[in-house]
């Protein structure tokens, strides 16, 4: 075994990920390992592959060669447990533009395990309480993305995979998130974030630089 | 956080998926009124074209309006998965912790109730301009119920592999016209048959069986290709 004890040990671990786009190596031999109450951040330039890893972690892309262990077990051997156990947000919201707030959100709620938690409380939260009857259609970007984290609070999904958050989003909006982050990996929670703007979270934060 | 988490089940996965694209039809109807208006104007305008004899109308009926049907359905088809792959709602079916054949069946289940099913509802109208006494009709309606839930199937599995190209109609055309064509021969030869009143069985039965294999099987594909070409 040439990986370290702790990388076996770990929640989350990546021994000797390569990532292929094209005729492109995007990434070569990435290891890192993650534990509840820690946060990886992938750094790198635009193009560099942050993107093309959080798709790949999710189960959109097939790595080239190299392993994604939770719990010391392939991923690709458990899909449908490690798919209960993350919550993807993606640039794109992933919501339907001709449906309501609580349409989308309801429609969410028959595919994931649900949190029993206030739902008018998660959205008086992230702002979003007055905008219930309205097809998101009619929303800012910036709101149709406070929905979009709705997702992240209305499961109890241990790992976030989040690529780029802060888009579209004012700077209240930001420090929310990253108090979201900061909150849910204070309570044991662990989320591996791409973005390129400065993040500040308490707790351990992991960096990756892709480029 | 190490709990078990409750997943719901198969089937709530399933009418979830049913009732939000049943809901998302329901506010736009005009995706599936499309298909409906091109059914009733390729089948009222066919006998402005030939002729309004009777005897050529009889003869040409159950051909046109399977036809007619069938390029209806593949219209339909060309939006099952495009709109979910570019607003991101796709992926959100991949990462979920539901079997994927389940969700992909739901998808198709809610296009054949807003594609197939108000096809069969229009059909006996048109129907009669083509003069059908009502025992033929009730044929073609049967015929028809049971061919479409086959071509929503099928097409499924074919939207699911050209979801990641644009404009792929050509290309989803010639991946599930080869497969449909056994549906438009058994089906317009049994509104035939019934028309000139000999047995009709053979057909229905072979359509029925189509659909079962189609029903067990595409799914499977749907899901499989889904994975691949959402990239």
């Amino acid at each position: 075994m040439t990986t370290g004890r702790k990388v076996l040990t770990a929640k989350l671990s990546a021994s000797g990920l390569s990532l292929l786009r094209g005729e492109r190596l995007l990434i070569r031999d990435l290891d890192f390992a993650l534990n509840p109450r820690e946060m990886l951040l992938l750094e790198g330039k635009n193009g560099s592959g942050k993107t093309s890893l959080l798709r790949a972690m999710a189960g959109l892309l097939e790595f080239e060669s190299g392993e994604l262990l939770w719990d010391g077990v392939s991923v690709r051997k458990q899909r449908q447990e490690f798919h209960g156990a993350l919550t993807w947000l993606s640039h794109r919201t992933g919501l339907k533009g001709d449906l309501t707030l609580g349409e989308n959100l309801r429609f969410e709620s028959g595919l994931r395990a649900q949190h029993d938690i206030d739902f008018d409380g998660v959205l008086k939260r992230l702002g979003i309480e007055r905008l219930t009857l309205l097809p998101l259609r009619s929303l800012s970007a910036g709101q149709q993305r406070r929905v979009a984290l709705a997702r992240l609070l209305l499961t109890d999904a241990p790992l976030w995979l989040m690529d780029e958050p802060f888009t579209n989003l004012d700077r209240e909006g930001r420090a929310l998130v990253m108090e979201l982050v900061s909150e849910h990996i204070s309570k044991d929670g662990m989320c591996v974030m791409a973005a390129h703007q400065d993040v500040q979270i308490d707790g351990t934060v992991v960096k990756v630089n892709l480029s | 956080m190490d709990t078990q988490r409750e997943i719901p089940g198969i089937f709530a996965g399933m009418l979830a998926v049913i009732r939000r694209d049943l809901l998302l039809a329901w506010k736009r109807p005009g995706d599936m009124l499309n298909p409906l208006f091109f059914f009733a104007m390729v089948s009222t305008l066919f006998p402005l074209g030939t002729g309004p004899s009777a005897e050529q109308l009889e003869f040409s009926g159950p051909g046109v309006l399977w036809v007619a049907a069938l390029l209806a359905m593949m219209v339909s088809l060309n939006t099952l998965f495009l709109q979910d792959h570019e607003d991101g709602s796709l992926d959100q079916l991949l990462v979920s912790p539901q079997p994927l054949p389940a969700l992909a069946l739901g998808k198709t289940i809610a296009h054949w109730i807003t594609s197939g099913l108000p096809l069969v509802l229009v059909t006996p109208i048109v129907a009669v301009a083509y003069r059908m006494t009502v025992d033929v009709i009730g044929v073609l309606l049967l015929t028809l119920a049971l061919g479409t839930v086959s071509l929503s199937l099928l097409g499924a599995v074919g939207a699911a592999l050209t979801v990641g190209l644009h404009r792929a109609t050509a290309l989803l055309s010639l991946l599930i016209l080869p497969l449909a064509m056994p549906i438009l021969i058994v089906g317009a030869g049994a509104v035939s048959l019934a028309a000139s009143g000999e047995g009709l069985s053979g057909g229905v039965f072979f359509l029925a069986a189509y659909a079962i294999g189609a029903l067990s099987l595409a799914p499977f594909a749907t899901a499989a290709a889904l994975r691949i070409s959402n990239e």
